[in-house]
């Protein structure tokens, strides 16, 4: 079922069209990577979904309440000085749920604990957020967008400044939510993210949608490596992609 | 020991404690969401409330309260609609502030109260009332930052975050702005007008070393802010000193050793 639906959807800041003409349908078991360069809009569709911005052509349609979206922004490591532990952060997704007079109620607490122990950072419940790594920070706010029982989580670049090593571990674990919860992740690492993605949306200016297993197949037909800098112009042609015929 | 009989050393003391408190509490919201520059907008334009007061023949804090809020809920608005700007706007602000400030007390026939007192603090010459007025802003400080604990913690960490969560980060914004404020004008006996962001932020910036959460940073930030009054007004009757600038002497040094210290 489409638990997401974005018809002639067109947005523009100031005079510049940054999306032109998107059509795209999000499933409830989906996992989609939003690929594209720098400036092609990945971000800001990210925006329209969340209803951070209205667009001024086309619509988007949701067969869910905006709290059942999930979301992980793009910078994590901005305010690393804040004086907030990693439970707290996470306790931030539940701020709206229970009407307490003073600070968060037990059951609050204890659904935000169960959050953390998903994503295997409950003993850092307690640490003060800006003294864990880029990995671990991460892990702690796709805990906070679990923390509402989302039914789709949206990631901006969740491995950026991560570690090869952070970066896999990241997936394995959106691996592993993605059997209950619709992912979608905005990135750049391609390569990672093809072996986790189930399709990609490939976004500058305009849309190109893959299937995974029909781009594979078609890989493989071509029998020949590809770098990521083909791969990326591979995606975003809606043609069939032109062979290697750069030096590397 | 004897000099502690005076009354008028009493009350001091008294000021020094609970200014300290809202300090504490004030200086931990004004350093994590880092509006130390609008807070100093706020506390130099609300200048302008003083002389209004005196000129109209008002309670001078309470001139200045109705100011400050006046001034925190424009700035509100220019910082919410027009972040482009906002630095320099709140520079006109400061310096407008002030300039109304002077006309009205010129303004005043027979006016001759030592203006300083207002920009640089006289907390030796604070009177019961003024102590009542202090008490009373300190526990409406308090409660409203316990009230709203979740929200303001939530907006000053992941404003767009707790803006998706459906907190209505343009009111929290303002009542933070508001309780800057208020906490503004509860300074100007002890410390002044000018002084005032010191007592904010320096208790804060060591504060921070040491603690984990919001919440314990408000707490450290009062205690220490507590101490440097104390101890500023020790050093200020030793040396015969003025008390608000011996405060904050005090507070630096300790700023500079606690920092040095954890390198």
């Amino acid at each position: 079922m489409n638990i997401i639906n974005v018809k002639n959807l067109f947005f523009k800041y100031s005079k510049i069209n940054v999306l032109e003409d998107i059509n795209l349908n999000i499933k409830e078991d989906d996992f989609l990577a939003i690929i594209g360069p720098n400036g092609g809009g990945k971000s800001t569709l990210l925006k329209l979904l969340l209803g951070l911005l209205k667009p001024q052509k086309g619509e988007i349609n949701l067969t869910l309440k905006t709290d059942d979206i999930g979301y992980v922004p793009q910078n994590t490591n901005l305010n690393i000085d804040f004086p907030i532990t990693a439970l707290e952060v996470v306790l931030m997704g539940h701020i709206k749920k229970q009407k307490s007079l003073f600070g968060y109620s037990k059951a609050d607490k204890l659904c935000a604990m169960n959050s953390l122990k998903q994503v295997g950072m409950d003993e850092f419940a307690n640490s003060k957020i800006g003294d864990l790594s880029g990995g671990q920070r991460q892990r702690v706010f796709i805990a906070r967008s679990l923390c509402a029982n989302p039914k789709v989580i949206l990631l901006d670049e969740p491995t950026a400044n991560i570690d090869v090593k952070g970066q896999n571990d990241i997936y394995e674990l959106l691996k592993e939510l993605n059997k209950n919860i619709c992912i979608v992740v905005v990135s750049h690492d391609i390569s990672v993210l093809l072996n986790y993605a189930k399709n990609v949306a490939h976004i500058n200016k305009n849309l190109v949608y893959h299937n995974i297993e029909n781009l594979n197949k078609k890989i493989d037909n071509e029998n020949e490596h590809m770098c990521e800098v083909e791969l990326l112009a591979a995606l975003g042609s809606s043609h069939n992609h032109s062979s290697c015929n750069h030096v590397h | 020991m004897e000099v502690l009989q005076y009354e008028f050393i009493q009350n001091a003391l008294i000021t020094g404690i609970l200014i300290s408190i809202a300090a504490g509490v004030i200086g931990s919201l004004v350093v994590v969401n880092r509006i130390t520059f609008i807070t100093g907008g706020i506390a130099h334009s609300s200048y302008g409330g003083i002389g209004l007061a005196i000129y109209l023949g008002l309670p001078v804090l309470f001139g200045a309260t109705v100011f400050a809020i006046i001034t925190a809920i424009i700035i509100a608005i220019l910082t919410l609609n027009n972040k482009k700007r906002i630095d320099s706007i709140i520079g006109i602000m400061w310096a407008f502030g002030m300039a109304l400030g002077i006309i009205f007390v010129d303004l005043t026939p027979g006016y001759n109260v030592d203006l300083m007192s207002y920009l640089f603090g006289s907390i030796i010459a604070v009177s019961s009332a003024d102590l009542y007025y202090m008490l009373f802003l300190d526990i409406f400080i308090i409660s409203i930052v316990l009230i709203f604990y979740k929200e303001i913690l939530a907006i000053s960490y992941d404003s767009e975050f707790a803006r998706l969560r459906g907190v209505n980060v343009k009111f929290f914004y303002t009542l933070i702005l508001i309780l800057v404020s208020l906490c503004v004008v509860a300074a100007i006996k002890a410390v002044g007008l000018i002084l005032v962001i010191a007592l904010l932020t320096i208790p804060t910036f060591v504060a921070e070393v040491f603690a984990k959460r919001l919440s314990t940073m408000m707490i450290i930030s009062s205690f220490l802010a507590i101490l440097f009054t104390i101890l500023g007004l020790v050093f200020s009757y030793l040396y015969d000193i003025s008390s608000g600038a011996s405060i904050i002497i005090t507070a630096v040094v300790f700023l500079i050793v606690v920092k040095l210290l954890k390198r």
